[in-house]
């Protein structure tokens, strides 16, 4: 019978089904980061050890601030306890740690691809809920609670219901100036922030296709701000050329064997699919934001939605709602908005080619207003460097940091302040997400560096078209 | 963690669809250990206005429902972050049970990790309950757990369903690490297979 590449890559991990539906599958590899030490607490309450060490990874990401190079030079002594905790819970449990010291430190989804823990045709698990990430590899990867994450150390295997499964085909070709970004914000806005709830989504079409490894990341990224479980993308020779050579991929015989099985993975030309939605390549814009959940994203050309529109009412109310706190009037055209600070960084669009387009938009320009750029590991720090893309940022006024979270989620001191206003490469424009009473617009990394350079919210085209 | 097979409780309508977990419980809280209590973190800024004064608009803060163990909201209630804290916080303010027309995947499996039982009813039936709770503060709903039904403020009675695995371990309160670990034998079979599958996993 064929099958989806999903369901390949599940039927290999199943341990056992039950009479009544629930999968046990087993876990190829665990990322843990500083967030997952509830895990650790559980598993030492219960006396137990963890079961797979060699297939568990941890790096810090979320509390580490973007400031320090040395745990020890963390002044926030909760921050610094967290980060130090990881240390002793990864030299007790034996497990994989990138810590500060390593020069392999970065966000968990950053790290794993970069050191080839990501593999298409495995199953990746991780206590944070972008694990989608991974996907773009062709593995099967998705976010747990902390119970779950407990689960994993100790067995090496989680209880789960088969999810249906989606495919979404973006076909055509991405116009001048639109990336990534804008491709995962404009099928957000087309099938809503709950439009793929309970699914494994499978991206295809000519535009996934035509993208490169690091903007398939992005797009299963944010998988999870349409409600998805997963997002998934068929490994083609990108995917072989981009897991070659890295520190924790196959080598030698265990290499070709792993490309002969990996080449089998794509989905089956005749498999069928739970639901299949169709996007527009051609037709998308660079997209921005303007309310406080992903699916309220219009394009830079367009304006602020008049709730008044909307006929439900409660639907109608929530909008409201929304242009409150984002202190936005029906009308407004989203270049007229001014920002207040722009963030460039996360599991988003922190990675090397974020930060090279970044870079082009912001070569012999200067920052109007306080830029972060946060790399999104210390291997994608060191490549910038490399590419003197750290000098085109500081020489225009911006702020190059060490590899964190930081203002994506606002938990290592790195926060945009109340009523402020921010352009933001990250994924989630979420009420205090990026801290108390700010205010957030989700853009792409040239958007952004656009935004960070004009002050406002910006048609980075024609910036791009002036160079 | 606690056995749930009935639960009645005094219900709190949440009108808002797509509430996140960040809005449940804002990420500055999430660095507290489980062990310190989560009570007085539920929906910590979005109950408060800009001053940060509780605001009484917002249901969960009106007298009424000061004991409330049941929510009734709107679709997608807690997409977003992985983040447990969000149950951790529901849990230590009482509430037993979230009813929506749906959830977002990884809280729906975190509220039940936690001895929660999340309902998913038509959206109709949450607009009608919501209504009738708002008609009505301080109603009483019941979640059966052992008859799949919940019993809303008028009597009615609407069936839900609800992952067997989880309801049985639900019912018996049982932690799903000890039932796995019984399985060893199960997953050391697949773990063999997988070597011989893609043994540069394992090297």
């Amino acid at each position: 019978m064929a099958k989806t590449m999903f369901e390949k890559i599940w039927d290999r991990h199943v341990v056992l089904e039950r009479d009544d539906g629930q999968v046990l599958l087993y876990i190829d590899r665990h990322l843990c980061h500083d967030g997952s030490r509830a895990g650790f607490t559980k598993l030492k309450s219960l006396g137990l050890k963890l079961r797979r060490p060699e297939q568990t990874f941890a790096t810090p990401d979320h509390y580490r601030p973007s400031t320090v190079k040395t745990v020890a030079q963390i002044e926030d002594p909760t921050m610094r306890g967290i980060l130090e905790q990881l240390v002793a819970n990864a030299a007790e449990f034996g497990i994989h740690h990138f810590g500060l010291d390593s020069g392999k430190q970065g966000i968990a989804h950053v790290v794993g691809p970069e050191l080839g823990i990501t593999l298409p045709g495995i199953l990746l698990v991780c206590g944070d809920s972008h694990t989608a990430t991974h996907g773009a590899l062709g593995a099967f990867a998705f976010g747990i609670g902390a119970s779950e994450v407990a689960h994993v150390m100790a067995t090496q295997t989680l209880w789960q219901r088969k999810p249906k499964s989606m495919r979404i085909t973006v076909d055509g070709a991405l116009g001048f100036g639109v990336a990534a970004k804008d491709v995962i914000l404009a099928i957000i806005g087309q099938i809503g922030t709950a439009g793929a709830t309970g699914h494994a989504v499978e991206y295809a079409g000519s535009v996934i296709r035509d993208m490169g490894m690091e903007g398939r990341m992005t797009i299963c990224n944010m998988t999870i701000e349409a409600g998805g479980r997963a997002g998934m993308i068929a490994p083609d020779d990108k995917t072989l050329a981009y897991c070659k050579g890295r520190e924790f991929a196959p080598k030698g015989a265990d290499w070709d064997a792993a490309v002969e099985y990996w080449k089998t993975l794509p989905s089956d030309a005749d498999a069928v699919f739970d639901t299949d939605i169709a996007v527009d390549g051609d037709a998308i814009a660079p997209m921005v934001t303007w309310g406080t959940s992903p699916e309220n994203v219009v394009p830079v050309t367009g304006a602020v939605p008049d709730p008044v529109a909307e006929p439900d009412p409660v639907k109608r109310k929530s909008l409201e709602g929304a242009l409150a706190y984002m202190d936005l009037k029906p009308g407004t055209r989203m270049t007229d908005i001014a920002v207040d600070k722009v963030f460039i960084g996360s599991c988003t669009n922190g990675r090397i080619e974020d930060l090279r387009i970044a870079a082009k938009v912001a070569k012999g320009r200067r920052a109007a207003v306080a830029t972060l750029i946060v790399p999104g590991s210390t291997l994608v720090k060191r490549q910038a460097e490399a590419e003197g893309l750290d000098r085109i940022f500081i020489d225009a006024g911006m702020e190059w940091r060490e590899s964190a979270c930081s203002m994506c989620v606002a938990q290592n001191g790195d926060y945009l302040e109340p009523g402020k206003r921010s352009a933001s490469t990250s994924n989630r424009n979420f009420m205090g997400r990026q801290g108390e009473g700010g205010r957030t617009h989700l853009v792409g990394p040239a958007m952004a560096a656009a935004a960070a350079v004009t002050g406002r919210i910006t048609d980075v085209r024609q910036m791009m078209e002036e160079n | 963690m606690d056995a749930f097979t009935t639960f009645t409780a005094v219900a709190v309508p949440l009108d808002a669809a797509n509430v996140d977990t960040d809005q449940i419980i804002p990420a500055p809280f999430l660095s507290r250990p489980r062990a310190d209590g989560y009570r007085d973190l539920l929906f910590y800024r979005v109950r408060r206005d800009a001053d940060g004064e509780m605001n009484p608009d917002f249901t969960l803060n009106q007298d009424a429902y000061k004991d409330a163990g049941i929510i009734v909201a709107d679709r997608n209630f807690g997409c977003g972050s992985s983040r447990e804290n969000a149950a951790w916080t529901l849990l230590d303010n009482g509430f037993r049970s979230v009813i929506a027309p749906s959830f977002g995947d990884i809280h729906y499996n975190n509220q039940m990790n936690n001895g929660m039982v999340p309902v998913i009813l038509r959206d109709a039936v949450c607009a009608t309950i919501r209504a009738q709770l708002h008609a009505g503060p301080g109603a009483r709903i019941t979640v059966d757990l052992q008859s799949n039904r919940v019993t809303g403020p008028d009597g009615t009675k609407y069936e839900f369903a609800i992952p067997e695995f989880n309801r049985y371990r639900l019912l018996e309160g049982l932690d799903d690490i000890a039932m796995t670990l019984d399985l060893e034998a199960d997953i050391a079979a697949c773990e063999a297979r997988r070597r011989a599958q893609e043994g540069w996993l394992f090297r």
